[in-house]
């Protein structure tokens, strides 16, 4: 649509941005704030963060929770794209419905159902639990994450250039990795992002499937959040905001560059 | 382009075989178990329920096994008043909630979609970026707001709005605060989706032939939105029906959403069970949702070749 935004349109995308936004600003505000009580502004501070450097429990969790993030994310980079070639390249295959059924069910399913599945799985199966079962646990949930961002990226481009290739006698696996993988790396690297994020945020399915020794971040400030609120939590939440935040304006510039450095090879082959 | 069954090469087949073998092996079988295990019985040992299937007895196991199953955790969930109670709770939060996202979300993903070209990309992602960070962290932000000694209550007192400090946390306003306030990117994205691809000489057209533009928006835009409007609502609602993290942090302790019983049964009382039955109850009540969001994908997705 392209007539020009109403004072109407401006108003409720700048209410809708500032509801979204509010929240997290008061909080990374008051993780600065030198007084304890939320009401009562005692000046800037970095006391909180002087304070989480000590709590060994914290920092113990966060690094669990990093490591299941960047193992379950890479697991589920790797699964989730295998799904989306083959859903978008490989045609029909036998069992096809049930698997794009299964692909899709876990962006959807009750966190608690999903936790209380692999929990009862994993007990079954009669694994010790703790990092490795949230890994897997992780994996799954992520890994149809992946699969829609790099299928959505698998059916926009030109499939002509895979067709052109394959037509010249490039055998497949060499045509998707020369040709189809570097179209689909900023997918590939969104979905990975979004995975890792996904995963150092989860509470839910962690704690169905943790066990002893491997406490994760959202569990920790999820025990600490139902005591009430302390500082230190909005201190360790800024520092997970900032990072959030560097990683996705980082990943858009370098989509935002790739994607031009596309533009340009596509016009220097129409020369 | 590959066809032909037979012939598909072994690459072809890892790449359909890992993440199905994945898939079926931690989605799909973990149901079957939970089924199975909301047939057993509670009881005071390490798993704790009855029977333990036992593949060592042989034939002689699977008939005991067999005749040991019963539907004793269904029973309680129709017997016992409190379990009916929190699904009509979860049904009603959900339902509310999303019609409240819907309203809310429509007008920002239209302005988003008649926002200028150029800001359009940056405005997607002001909505997606919050999205990116911890929903935990979002939550614990609207405590700080809502608490008693809370921001919202020292603005509304200094504006001389309320003059006593009033109780914002553990209500149904505060768990509809914060499932509004987390779900709403779910809604404002495939709205904008479906609004952004919209043929703008469908209203030119309309335009010309004398037809009012609230007359237009009616029929010819909402219309073409619905498809988005579908997306939003099944991506907002299933995943509300089982929340656990929102009420239990924000909610009051009077009456509980289904994933919060969910959890105590499991986590407090130790009845996997009955936490089990609450599971097989809770993927009945969605399936028919799930199906409806599982062909709303599939065409998306795949060009409505499945």
């Amino acid at each position: 649509m392209r007539r020009g935004p109403t004072s109407f349109n401006i108003v409720a995308v700048a209410i809708g941005l500032a509801f979204l936004y509010l929240p997290i600003v008061i909080l990374v505000v008051y993780s600065f704030n030198a007084s304890r009580l939320v009401t009562v502004w005692g000046g800037w501070s970095l006391a909180w963060y002087r304070e989480l450097l000590h709590d060994e429990a914290i920092l113990g969790a966060a690094w669990i929770s990093l490591r299941v993030a960047a193992l379950s994310a890479t697991a589920a980079t790797v699964l989730g794209t295998l799904a989306a070639v083959a859903l978008t390249r490989m045609g029909r295959f036998r069992g096809r419905l049930l698997f794009s059924g299964m692909v899709y069910a876990p962006l959807v399913m009750p966190e608690v159902i999903t936790g209380l599945s692999l929990l009862l799985l994993f007990v079954a199966l009669d694994l010790d639990r703790g990092f490795w079962t949230v890994a897997v646990a992780h994996t799954t949930l992520t890994t149809c994450f992946v699969t829609v961002i790099v299928q959505s990226r698998l059916l926009d481009f030109d499939r002509t250039l895979e067709e052109a290739a394959m037509d010249l006698g490039c055998p497949p696996v060499k045509t998707f990795l020369t040709i189809t993988l570097p179209l689909i790396v900023p997918a590939i690297a969104a979905g990975w992002m979004l995975a890792f994020s996904l995963s150092l945020d989860d509470l839910v399915i962690a704690s169905f499937t943790t066990g002893p020794g491997a406490t994760t971040l959202p569990i920790r400030i999820y025990s600490e959040v139902r005591l009430g609120v302390k500082p230190e939590i909005n201190a360790i939440c800024t520092i997970m905001i900032a990072l959030v935040a560097a990683g996705t304006i980082a990943s858009s510039l370098m989509a935002k560059r790739g994607a031009s450095r596309r533009e340009r090879a596509a016009l220097g082959v129409q020369v | 382009m590959q066809r032909d069954r037979t012939k598909r090469s072994w690459g072809a087949r890892i790449v359909i075989l890992v993440p199905y073998l994945w898939l079926a092996v931690f989605f799909l079988a973990p149901f079957v178990i939970v089924l199975k295990i909301s047939l057993s019985q509670s009881a005071l040992a390490q798993p704790p329920y009855l029977p333990v299937f036992d593949l060592a007895a042989g034939w002689q196991g699977v008939t005991a096994f067999a005749t040991q199953l019963s539907l004793d955790s269904f029973r309680l969930l129709g017997s016992d008043a409190i379990y009916l109670l929190s699904y009509l709770k979860s049904l009603q939060v959900a339902a509310i909630s999303t019609a409240l996202l819907f309203a809310l979300g429509y007008p920002i993903a239209y302005g988003m979609a008649r926002a200028p070209k150029a800001w359009q990309p940056a405005l997607v992602m002001a909505v997606v970026l919050p999205f990116w960070t911890s929903f935990l962290i979002r939550i614990y932000a609207w405590i700080n707001i809502l608490q008693r000694d809370g921001l919202l209550n020292d603005v509304l007192m200094r504006m001389h709005v309320i003059d006593a400090p009033a109780a914002w946390l553990s209500s149904d306003t505060a768990i509809y605060i914060g499932v509004v306030y987390s779900y709403l990117p779910f809604m404002v994205l495939p709205l904008y989706a479906s609004l952004e691809k919209m043929d703008e000489s469908l209203l030119e057209a309309a335009a010309d032939l004398g037809c009012p533009a609230w007359k237009a928006f009616w029929l010819i835009t909402f219309p073409l939105s619905l498809p988005g409007a579908a997306a939003g609502a099944l991506l907002s609602f299933i995943p509300i029906v089982g929340e656990f993290v929102i009420p239990d942090l924000l909610g009051g302790s009077e009456s509980q959403m289904i994933g919060q019983t969910l959890w105590i049964e499991f986590f407090s009382n130790r009845d996997w069970p009955v936490a089990s039955a609450i599971a097989v109850a809770l993927l009945g009540l969605l399936l028919v949702p799930i199906l409806f969001y599982e062909r709303l994908q599939q065409r998306s997705l795949e060009g409505g070749s499945a």
